[in-house]
């Protein structure tokens, strides 16, 4: 977790890239864990997911990228039900969403989240962030989650700043924070909706680094960003979406270096050439 | 001077109702007016058009119609026993109860809508996130317009005058027809009761307020 690694640029410079676990694309695929089938949902008039099929499977790392407005952010934000879907189905280990209530909440304890603009509870401590989901929602003994958490802080980086309130912090510390408080819940799946791009250039690598060991953990992910370094580093599949539809489907690789439709082509071409 | 000093325990009597009254209808509309706003923020749909109706009719009837039906309607129907303290207090906590709604909505709106969808996304329940982020959040914009509210419910305390409630304006008026000669001083001594009570309401607000701040 070098905060300053050398020539960080966004993009894997020489070093980084050889860091990068060779993705396993055969090899890291378990049972599948996430499974949405015909998803569909409107805002109004407009039909931001059009039939939406995609199945995430244990351990795997997702990463979703697409133009603005091409519906992966709602998709993300539909896995954990912040967003309702029109028709369709989603599961999460099997289990169907459930609609509101108790079970809701139970599902969402499993599927941590992190937002773009990180969304730390600003009347809280650092610390009280962190334990606030498993002494409320998993009854866990107060002593125990400070334990925890102090071990989760310490693992992204910012275990000193555990006393203080989210607004003293900067926003990579902040985003930090939030992954930590999305851990303490030992989710089966993180969402990440995304989460770098409210942060300054400078703080966006110490965010991906975290990001980077997940999944190397072997924690299944589902990224929605624009960092395709973080796509190249650490995903199995790249999946781009546009208008509401997954248009295609590859492992990184393939996908940078040959998309195959044009609509990919030509976003790639806009991104990379800059 | 000498009406006021000589009918000194009139006065207090008077206030003593005054601040009853407010004491009960504000706790009672505070506890309805929670639920309410509750309601109204709900992902229940029926809940939140329930709430709705209830506070637009009480916020938009005049609080001396609301004591006419509760006082002299609702017995027709075998509710109630009329007039007196407690019919009062049901009236002017039901009324309140609306605007605390509204103004305890306006601070729950206040918080940002990130703040309940992580609070939901770490596995809260509706409850829980409104209890342990939303309103601790909601309650330092909310402390002011709250405070207007129980002003305002001071002062509706009056209504109570006119039935058959003896708070501090049916005393003062007591007072005001056995004196007519000093009416002046007399009703200005009721008008600095109310002050007096406001006031320290006012006070009390302060000091809520300063211990509830925090930076966002």
């Amino acid at each position: 977790m070098a905060q300053d690694r050398p020539g960080s640029a966004h993009e894997p410079t020489g070093p980084a890239a050889a860091d990068r676990p060779a993705p396993p694309t055969s090899s890291a695929p378990g049972e599948p864990l996430v499974v949405l089938q015909g998803v569909d949902k409107h805002f109004g008039p407009l039909h931001v997911l059009k039939g939406i099929d995609l199945t995430v499977r244990k351990g795997e790392v997702v990463v979703v990228i697409g133009p603005s407005g091409s519906g992966k952010s709602t998709l993300c934000r539909a896995i954990n039900r912040l967003e309702t879907i029109d028709s369709g189905t989603i599961t999460v280990d099997g289990v169907p969403l459930p609609a509101e209530g108790k079970a809701l909440a139970r599902l969402r304890a499993d599927v941590g989240m992190v937002f773009q603009s990180f969304n730390l509870f600003a009347h809280k401590t650092v610390l009280q962030n962190v334990t606030l989901g498993p002494i409320k929602a998993k009854g866990v003994r107060r002593a125990d989650a400070e334990r925890t958490a102090m071990g989760l802080l310490e693992r992204v980086g910012v275990a000193d700043q555990a006393a203080k309130l989210p607004a003293q912090l900067s926003g990579g510390q902040q985003q930090r924070v939030a992954i930590a408080r999305a851990l303490a819940m030992r989710p089966k799946v993180m969402l990440f909706d995304e989460p770098t791009s409210a942060l300054d250039p400078e703080m966006i690598n110490e965010v991906l680094d975290v990001m980077v060991s997940l999944a190397q953990e072997g924690m299944t992910m589902i990224v929605v960003t624009h960092e395709m370094g973080f796509a190249r580093r650490a995903a199995h599949r790249v999946v781009f979406m546009d208008g509401g539809q997954v248009v295609e489907e590859a492992d990184p690789e393939t996908f940078f270096t040959a998309p195959r439709t044009a609509r990919a082509q030509d976003f790639l071409s806009k991104i990379l050439t800059h | 001077m000498g009406a006021i000093a000589d009918n000194i325990g009139t006065y207090w009597d008077g206030a003593l109702v005054t601040v009853q009254l407010t004491a009960w209808s504000g706790i009672i509309a505070l506890a309805l007016g929670v639920v309410c706003a509750a309601m109204r923020v709900s992902p229940v749909g029926s809940l939140r058009v329930a709430a709705a109706t209830y506070v637009e009719v009480l916020r938009n009837t005049p609080l001396t119609l609301v004591f006419f039906f509760v006082a002299f309607v609702a017995p027709q129907f075998g509710l109630l026993a009329p007039l007196g303290f407690w019919t009062a207090v049901i009236c002017l906590s039901t009324y309140t109860s609306a605007f605390v709604a509204e103004a305890l909505r306006s601070g729950v709106n206040s918080v940002g809508v990130g703040q309940a969808e992580a609070a939901r996304a770490i596995g809260l329940t509706f409850g829980q996130s409104l209890q342990e982020v939303v309103l601790p959040q909601a309650v330092r914009t909310v402390i002011p317009p709250l405070i207007n509210v129980l002003i305002a419910l001071v002062k509706n305390t009056s209504v109570a005058a006119g039935f058959a409630v003896v708070e501090l304006v049916a005393a003062g008026r007591r007072v005001a027809l056995a004196n007519p000669a000093d009416s002046l001083m007399v009703l200005g001594g009721v008008a600095v009761g109310y002050l007096v009570i406001t006031m320290s309401l006012g006070a009390l607000a302060a000091t809520v307020e300063r211990k509830v701040v925090f930076t966002r």
